[in-house]
C-alpha cells in the first residue's frame, strides 16, 4: 500500500533507493570524455581534410622532427603505467607509496610539457605561416592544454592522498579513479595524434 | 555517520533561500532549475520575438527604409541565435527535462545537481553577452551560421563575443546532456525497465546522445574560427590557403543534429500530452522508441544536405539525399502513432490539446517540405531562398514552440497548483496558429519564385505577399499578450488545480501528468 504513504515516508524510501544505486560518477565522466573526444575528432577531421584537399603553397615549411614527439609518446605511456601503480598502491592502503607514484606521474607530465615547448621553439614555422602550421599548433596546443589540466589535477590529488588527513583513501577512491581515467584518455589521444600528425 | 550526513544536508537545505527568492539563487533543486530555465528562456523569446518583428516591419516595403542594411543583418543574426540557443534548446531540453525527468525515472533529483545548476547559470550571462555584442562596433552579422569568410572579414569585435557566448551555451548544453544520460540510465528506481520509461525520457536520452556527440564539434569549430579572427590564422580564410567548406561541414555536423535536439524533446512531450487528453494509452510504444533511436543515428549522418550548393561531390550528394529521405520513415512512424493515439479517443479539446494538434498539422507540413528539400535538384533551385526559411520555421516554430506552449498549458497546474483560463488559452492558440500560418505559408511561394533570404531589399513584385506575411507576424506578436495576461490572472486568482486536473489515470500525483507507458498504472507506484 505504498500509494498511501505520506510524503515523508516516500522521501525516506527514495533515500534508500538512491543509496542502492551504484556509483554513477565514473559513468558521467566517461560521457564527458566521449564529448571531449568528439572535439578532438572534429580537429582531426579538419586536419585530414586539409591534407587531402588543400595543397600547401610552394616553399611552405612543414617538416617535423620525430625525436622529441617519440620521446613524448614514451613519457606519456610510462606515466599511464605509473598512475596505474598509484591506484594499485592505494587499494593496498599504502598512501605514501601511492603519493610517490602520483608525483612521478606529475613530473612525467611536466617533462612532457617542457619537451613540447622545446619543440615549439625549435620548429621552423610559426602559427600563421601556413595551414599545416596552424592546424599543427591548434591540435598539439589543445592536447597540451589537456595535459596541463591533468598535471594540475594529479598534483592536487597527490596532496589529497597524504597519510594524515587526506580525503582520498582506499574507501574514497573516486577522485583518483576519475583523474586516472582522464589521464589515460589524454594519453590515448596523444597516441592517435602522434600517428596522424607525425607518422601519417 | 549517516546522522552526520543528514545534519549536513539539513544545514545545506536551511541555507538555501526560500520562497520566491530561490528562483534567483544557485539552487540545486531540479524543479527550481526547471522553472529557471523556462522563465529565462521565455524572456529571451520575447527579445527574439521583438527582433523578428523588426525584420517583418522592414520587409513590409521592398526598400531598406526601416533598418539600414547592416543593422538588418545584425538583427537577423541575433534573432536566429537567441531563438535557437537561448529559447528552444534550453526550454525543450533544460526546462521540461529538469522538471519532469527525475519524476519520471523515480529519482529524488538529477544525477549531478551542482553540474545542473552550473549548466543553467551559464545561460543568463552568455545570453546577456550575446545581446550586448549587438551594441558593440562590428556586431555579428553573418547569420546564426557565422559562415566565413563573412564572419572573419567584416569588423569582428561583436563576432568574437558572439562566438564566446555560443561556446558557453554549448558548454551548458553538454553539461545538461551528461546529466540527462546518467539520470535516465543510472537513476531509475529499481524495477523500472527501459522499455517502461515514459516516452519523454526516451526522447531526452536520444537528444542528450546527440548533444554529447555533436556539440563539442561545434565548440572546436568555433575555437578555430576565433583563431582566424584574433590570431589571423587561415583555417577558414581562402586568402590564406584555408577552406571554407570545412567550416560548413563541421558546423552542420552540429547544427543538423541541433534540429533534432530542438524537435526530439518536443516529440517526447507531445507523446506525454496526447494520451492524457485523448484518454488512450500511447499507440505503438515500441515503434516510437525505435523511431527515436533511428532518428538519432540517421540525424548524425545527414548534415551535408545543407551544403548541396557548396561544391559537394556527386557521391556525397547521393549519400546525403538518401540518408535524409530515410529520416522521413521514423518521423512518419511517429506521426501516424500520434494520429492513431487520437483515433477513437475521447478527445478534450483544451488549450494544451489544441496546441498539440496544431503541432501535428504544422509539423507534417514542415516535414513534407523537408523531404522535398532533401532532393538535390529542388534544393539547388530554392537554396538560400524564403522556401528554406518557411521550412525551418514550420519545424522549429510550428513544431517545437507549439509543443512548448502545449506543455506549459499541460504542466502549469502541476507546477503552480492553479488552472489557466481556457478562453484566453483558446484566444492564444487561435492567434498563434492563424498568425503563424499566415506568416510562413506565403513564404513558400516567395522562395519558389526566387526571393533570397537574409536580404533587406527585394523585388517589388513580392511586396503584397510579404505584407501578408508581416500581418501574420503581427498576429503572432499579439498572441503573446493573452498568454501573459493568462499567467498573471491565474497566479493572482486562478482556480485551484487539485491533484489531478486532467483526470489522468495514474494514482500518484507525480505521475498524473504522464501516461505514455505501455501499461497504465504499472509505472505509477513503487509496487511491492
Amino acid at each position: 500500500m505504498t500509494i498511501l504513504n505520506s510524503s515523508d515516508e516516500i522521501k525516506k524510501e527514495g533515500d534508500d533507493l538512491i543509496n542502492h544505486h551504484e556509483d554513477f560518477r565514473i559513468f558521467g565522466l566517461i560521457i564527458f570524455l566521449i564529448a571531449d573526444g568528439m572535439t578532438f575528432a572534429g580537429f582531426f577531421a579538419a586536419y585530414l581534410t586539409y591534407k587531402a584537399v588543400n595543397p600547401l603553397p610552394e616553399g611552405s615549411l612543414y617538416e617535423l622532427e620525430l625525436a622529441i614527439p617519440t620521446l613524448n609518446t614514451i613519457l606519456l605511456l610510462i606515466s599511464s603505467a605509473t598512475f596505474h601503480k598509484a591506484g594499485k598502491a592505494l587499494i593496498n592502503q599504502k598512501n605514501d607509496i601511492s603519493q610517490k607514484w602520483l608525483l612521478i606521474t606529475a613530473s612525467l607530465g611536466i617533462t612532457f610539457l617542457i619537451c613540447q615547448l622545446f619543440e615549439y621553439f625549435n620548429l621552423p614555422f610559426g602559427l600563421t605561416d601556413n595551414l599545416f602550421a596552424s592546424t599543427f599548433y591548434a591540435l598539439t596546443g589543445f592536447h597540451g592544454l589537456h595535459v596541463t589540466l591533468g598535471t594540475l589535477m594529479i598534483l592536487i590529488i597527490s596532496w589529497q592522498t597524504r597519510i594524515n588527513g587526506g580525503r582520498i583513501t582506499y574507501k574514497n577512491m573516486f577522485p583518483l579513479e576519475a583523474v586516472e581515467l582522464y589521464w589515460h584518455f589524454v594519453d590515448g589521444i596523444w597516441v592517435i595524434l602522434f600517428i596522424i600528425l607525425y607518422l601519417y | 555517520m549517516t546522522i552526520l550526513i543528514d545534519n549536513k544536508a539539513k544545514l545545506k537545505e536551511s541555507l538555501q533561500p526560500k520562497g520566491f527568492l530561490r528562483y534567483f539563487s544557485f539552487s540545486l533543486d531540479h524543479k527550481v532549475i526547471g522553472i529557471q530555465y523556462l522563465v529565462c528562456g521565455f524572456l529571451f523569446y520575447l527579445v527574439g520575438g521583438t527582433l523578428a518583428s523588426a525584420i517583418r516591419i522592414e520587409l513590409i516595403s521592398p526598400l531598406s527604409d526601416f533598418l539600414p542594411r547592416d543593422v538588418y543583418n545584425q538583427v537577423l543574426t541575433l534573432h536566429g541565435t537567441i531563438m535557437i540557443f537561448l529559447w528552444i534548446v534550453p526550454v525543450v531540453n533544460g526546462a521540461f527535462g529538469n522538471y519532469l525527468i527525475p519524476f519520471y525515472v523515480g529519482a529524488r533529483d538529477m544525477a549531478f545537481p551542482r553540474l545542473n545548476a552550473v549548466a543553467f547559470w551559464l545561460i543568463p550571462p552568455s545570453g546577456l553577452m550575446l545581446i550586448a555584442s549587438y551594441f558593440i562596433e562590428g556586431a555579428a552579422q553573418s547569420g546564426w551560421t557565422a559562415y566565413p569568410p563573412l564572419s572573419i572579414t567584416t569588423p569582428q569585435s561583436g563576432q568574437i563575443i558572439w562566438i564566446l557566448s555560443v561556446l558557453l551555451l554549448g558548454g551548458s548544453s553538454i553539461f545538461g546532456g551528461i546529466n540527462f544520460i546518467v539520470t535516465i540510465l543510472k537513476l531509475r528506481r529499481p524495477g523500472l525497465k527501459l522499455m517502461n520509461l515514459p516516452m519523454y525520457c526516451w526522447a531526452m536520452l536520444g537528444t542528450s546522445i546527440l548533444v554529447v556527440l555533436s556539440t563539442p564539434v561545434l565548440a572546436g569549430t568555433l575555437i578555430l574560427l576565433s583563431f582566424d579572427i584574433v590570431a589571423h590564422t587561415g583555417f577558414f580564410n581562402p586568402a590564406l590557403g584555408g577552406n571554407v567548406v570545412v567550416y560548413q561541414h563541421l558546423f552542420w555536423f552540429y547544427s543538423h543534429p541541433a534540429v533534432y535536439i530542438m524537435v526530439l524533446p518536443a516529440f517526447g512531450l507531445v507523446s506525454e500530452i496526447l494520451p492524457i487528453h485523448c484518454r488512450k494509452p500511447l499507440f505503438g510504444y515500441t515503434t516510437m522508441v525505435f523511431s527515436i533511436m533511428g532518428i538519432v543515428v540517421l540525424g548524425l549522418v545527414v548534415w551535408a544536405h545543407h551544403m548541396f550548393t557548396s561544391g559537394t561531390p556527386p557521391w556525397m550528394r547521393l549519400f546525403f539525399t538518401i540518408a535524409t529521405a530515410f529520416i522521413a520513415v521514423p518521423t512518419g512512424i511517429k506521426f501516424f502513432n500520434w494520429v492513431a493515439t487520437m483515433w477513437g479517443g475521447k478527445i478534450s479539446l483544451n488549450s494544451a490539446m489544441l496546441f498539440s494538434c496544431g503541432f501535428i498539422i504544422n509539423f507534417v507540413f514542415g516535414g513534407i517540405t523537408g523531404v522535398a528539400l532533401a532532393q538535390v535538384p529542388f534544393d539547388i533551385h530554392v537554396h538560400d531562398t524564403y522556401f528554406v526559411v518557411a521550412h525551418f520555421h514550420y519545424i522549429v516554430y510550428g513544431g517545437s514552440v507549439f509543443v512548448i506552449f502545449s506543455s506549459i498549458y499541460h504542466w502549469y497546474p502541476k507546477v503552480v497548483g492553479k488552472l489557466l483560463n481556457e478562453n484566453l488559452g483558446y484566444l492564444h492558440f487561435a492567434l498563434t496558429f492563424i498568425g503563424f500560418n499566415l506568416c510562413f505559408a506565403p513564404q513558400h511561394w516567395l522562395g519558389l519564385n526566387g526571393m533570397p533570404r537574409r536580404v533587406a531589399e527585394y523585388d517589388p513584385q513580392f511586396q503584397f505577399v510579404n505584407q501578408i506575411s508581416s500581418l501574420g507576424a503581427l498576429f503572432m506578436a499579439i498572441s503573446t499578450i493573452p498568454f501573459l495576461i493568462n499567467i498573471i490572472i491565474s497566479i493572482k486568482k486562478g482556480e485551484i488545480a487539485g491533484n489531478n486536473p486532467w483526470k489522468g489515470l495514474n494514482p500518484r500525483m507525480v505521475n498524473d501528468f504522464s501516461s505514455s507507458c505501455r501499461k497504465l498504472g504499472r509505472r505509477g507506484s513503487i509496487s511491492k
